[in-house]
């Protein structure tokens, strides 16, 4: 919960301090879940699937939708009372703030700070081939109404595409003199994007090259949090704009050149 | 017609023949143009396909493929531009050895890889030509098999749903396979490891690890063609199998294909130079190759224009697919391919808060189907603007399936509520067959009973793509395919002649350049078109 979210968008009546999910009524804790079983359906799977539901926190597990899918598998739809809560007023989450700067802002910034552009090298590391993300956020046509990166006459964009491996952008980011390198993972499979990213952090640390270059992700199952976590500088999760990334770079280049780590 | 297209459609946009005749003549000049480049290339893709038709398999002690190792000697004496089918028959000749024991052999310095003596020349040809032949023999058998299936077991109505597996571990793959099949799948393909298409090898062996796919290897089709037998029987309709004939080993994916028998094969060399920055000398010469294979063993091909709205605008950038489909049409026909073989590629991709986006995508999708009646079409789910909501996603996937059913589509992609998170969960591919299978029937005539406005927004739009198609293709026409991929026509993506991956493995044909393939390619599609007449 922001510190400073106004009281009149907190429903009246909430209890912060315990916050649990909402169906029809405040506090009734309905949630829905679903899942396959490696198990046929039948009497002993669906008390199975129940109990499941039950360990999950589920209380009073309605089970709506039991299907034989074949080969050994069923599949559930659950609804229960989830009979867990969380205190809001607890929680403290690191975050970006909110964008700042227009376009013309941003490009002015950067002429004033840098007298030159800023070089960002952008790619879709490891396996992944799904794009749409480091191109939503560099290419010239943009996202959501905004310009990419590469509309910016601030920055000089270098965008490597999919399925660049770790040493490619690495060779990049030393050829090019990158001042940011935006890596994005879209679709990946058990969590090798964490392992990709975190790869990444420790070449760019082995070869000194860590206090040049901004280090950003970014990517659906990305967060600011998990950004951090892996050694970057900054992550962006799903529904990131362009502008959220260019005004971000450009104050973070500045406030580093004034105030060296 | 072909049993994919066996609705009658009548047409109801009102296209003009003439634009569509002279869409048709600029494609054919820009195909014949390829035709004739590639005819005098080979490749040493193109040189280990020949190999695996000559009989050779398996791998080295570190699983290096034995094709790889024989091709490699061949280029190493700078002897690609010969081809090397007549070297390794003279081998298999004085040897007596079996083909892949001979090239085992080889690899191991036991038996010499050299070009028969002019006098030997004749008898070499010959062992060369029944060495294919007996390639040629299993892709026979196969070819008869799959149609003996589907006339006792019969494949369902149309369009074919198509699902992919991909759990990276072919023994899961398979269990997936069959609860898709159960569940109504018809297509199933079981995605690549991804980059595979970037490696100048097919794996060897069974595998059961892969990051986003699974390997495509020949013991792997074998493990999947099986278990989709066996589904086959269980729910009495065959189920096809489908994998990649693209990237560097295009075509020897494709003869992999023909021996094993998928059915369907994703083939599209300019998907390759576009979106795996292939080179396009490379891909475009292996893909004569690799569409003559298919037309051989009545294989369907997968075309992949549809992939340019993930980069382009949808609305913007429809022509270029429309545009891509005559090409590869007419590059499909020159290599023997028969109209019911193509699974030409377009999608369904316009934001889908686009006020009358319904409307452009069946205006889309029926333009397509009214200039290919007879070819099945590949249509293509959302997945650009597919979020990760996955109640949303399942809301735009069934707009996609009313209008794949509307304008009889042939070959139809499921789309899946979790597309953009995660490769699908097993009930996610059978939630999206359950609701596929819905709407079809429920919508199963609605077809036969639509006609639009004349002069209407549908038949606007539809005009509107076909003549910005039209100049697009003569454009493209006028500056030459390889050209136009230069100045970024597609995909707003720009790839030069000598640019990305596989251009040293390509070679001119020397004069005296000859194997064994070709001969029986033509036979083979001989007697296809001979089946199809009759």
């Amino acid at each position: 919960m922001k510190r400073d979210e106004p009281a009149s968008r907190i429903l009246s009546g909430v209890d912060l301090h315990k916050v649990g999910p909402y169906g029809d009524t405040l506090g009734d804790g309905l949630v829905q879940v679903s899942f396959s079983l490696p198990v046929p359906s039948g009497p002993e799977s669906r008390e199975a699937a129940r109990r499941l539901a039950v360990q999950m926190g589920l209380e009073e597990p309605q089970i709506y939708k039991e299907a034989d899918l074949g080969y050994g598998f069923s599949f559930w739809i659950i609804y229960g009372k989830c009979r867990h809560n969380v205190d809001v007023t607890r929680i403290v989450v690191p975050k970006l703030e909110a964008v700042q700067l227009s376009f013309d802002e941003i490009n002015d910034l950067v002429a004033a700070e840098a007298g030159r552009r800023l070089r960002i090298v952008g790619a879709c590391t490891g396996t992944d081939a799904h794009t749409v993300g480091i191109d939503a956020i560099l290419n010239m046509k943009g996202f959501a109404g905004e310009y990419g990166l590469e509309r910016y006459p601030a920055f000089e964009v270098f965008n490597l595409g999919s399925q660049v491996s770790n040493d490619i952008l690495l060779q990049k980011v030393r050829d090019l003199k990158a001042d940011a390198v935006l890596v994005s993972q879209v679709v990946t499979q058990k969590d090798v994007h964490l392992g990709n990213l975190a790869e990444l952090v420790d070449m760019i640390e082995a070869e000194s090259l860590r206090k040049d270059v901004l280090l950003v992700c970014g990517g659906p199952r990305i967060s600011h949090e998990v950004a951090l976590e892996l050694g970057f500088d900054a992550g962006f999760g799903a529904g990131t704009t362009p502008r959220l990334v260019a005004d971000w770079i450009a104050r973070e280049w500045v406030r580093r050149k004034v105030l060296p780590a | 017609m072909s049993f994919l297209t066996e609705r009658l459609m009548e047409p109801k946009l009102d296209l003009d023949p003439d634009i569509i005749a002279r869409c048709r003549d600029a494609a054919g000049a820009i195909s014949a143009d390829v035709q004739r480049f590639a005819a005098g290339r080979t490749s040493v893709s193109i040189e280990r396909a020949v190999l695996r038709w000559m009989g050779v398999e398996g791998g080295d002690a570190d699983c290096i493929p034995l094709v790889n190792r024989v091709v490699d000697l061949q280029v190493k004496s700078g002897l690609l531009s010969h081809g090397v089918s007549l070297a390794f028959a003279e081998a298999v000749r004085n040897s007596g050895l079996s083909p892949s024991d001979a090239a085992m052999a080889i690899v191991e310095g036991r038996l010499a890889l050299v070009g028969p003596d002019p006098d030997a020349m004749e008898a070499a040809r010959v062992v060369a030509r029944l060495l294919a032949s007996q390639g040629a023999e299993r892709v026979r058998r196969a070819v008869r098999t799959r149609s003996r299936f589907i006339e006792r077991l019969g494949e369902g109505s149309r369009p074919l749903l198509y699902v992919i597996v991909a759990s990276g571990n072919i023994l899961e793959d398979t269990v997936q396979a069959k609860v898709c099949a159960q569940a109504g799948a018809q297509i199933v393909a079981v995605i690549r490891s991804t980059a595979q298409s970037l490696l100048d090898y097919v794996p060897e062996g069974a595998t059961t690890e892969g990051f986003g796919g699974t390997y495509a290897t020949q013991a792997n089709f074998r493990i999947m063609r099986t278990a989709l037998d066996e589904a086959s029987e269980d729910v009495g309709r065959y189920v096809r199998l489908c994998n990649y004939a693209s990237g560097l080993c295009m075509p020897e994916m494709a003869t992999l294909g023909a021996l094993e028998r998928l059915d369907v094969m994703l083939n599209d060399a300019l998907y390759g130079i576009l979106f795996r920055d292939i080179n396009m000398q490379r891909t475009l010469t292996d893909q004569v190759f690799s569409r003559r294979v298919s037309a051989a063993a009545g294989l369907i091909i997968n075309t992949g224009e549809d992939n340019y709205l993930t980069t382009s605008d949808a609305f913007e950038a429809a022509h270029t697919v429309l545009a891509s489909e005559f090409i590869n049409e007419q590059i499909a026909l020159c290599c023997g391919l028969k109209p019911h073989q193509l699974g030409l590629g377009h999608a369904m991709q316009m934001n889908p808060f686009r006020e009358d986006m319904f409307l452009y995508e069946v205006a889309q999708a029926q333009m397509a189907r009214e200039i290919f009646p007879d070819s099945p079409l590949k249509y293509m789910p959302p997945t650009k603007h597919m979020t990760g909501d996955i109640f949303r996603g399942q809301v735009q996937d069934a707009l996609f399936n009313l209008v794949s059913v509307m304008t009889g589509q042939g070959i139809h992609l499921l789309g899946m509520m979790t597309e953009a998170m995660h490769t699908p969960h097993i009930h996610d591919r059978v939630l999206a067959l359950e609701s596929a299978r819905m709407i079809s029937t429920a919508a199963r005539h609605l077809g036969d009973e639509v006609r639009f406005v004349p002069g209407g927004r549908v038949q606007t739009r539809a005009r509107d793509v076909l003549a910005r198609a039209l100049t697009l293709l003569q454009q493209v026409r006028d500056e030459g395919l390889f050209g136009a991929l230069a100045s970024g026509r597609f995909a707003d993506i720009k790839r030069s002649m000598d640019g990305g991956r596989g251009l040293e493995g390509v070679a001119v044909k020397a004069e005296d350049y000859w194997n064994p393939v070709d001969e029986v390619l033509d036979e083979l599609i001989a007697e296809g078109a001979k089946e199809v007449a009759q």
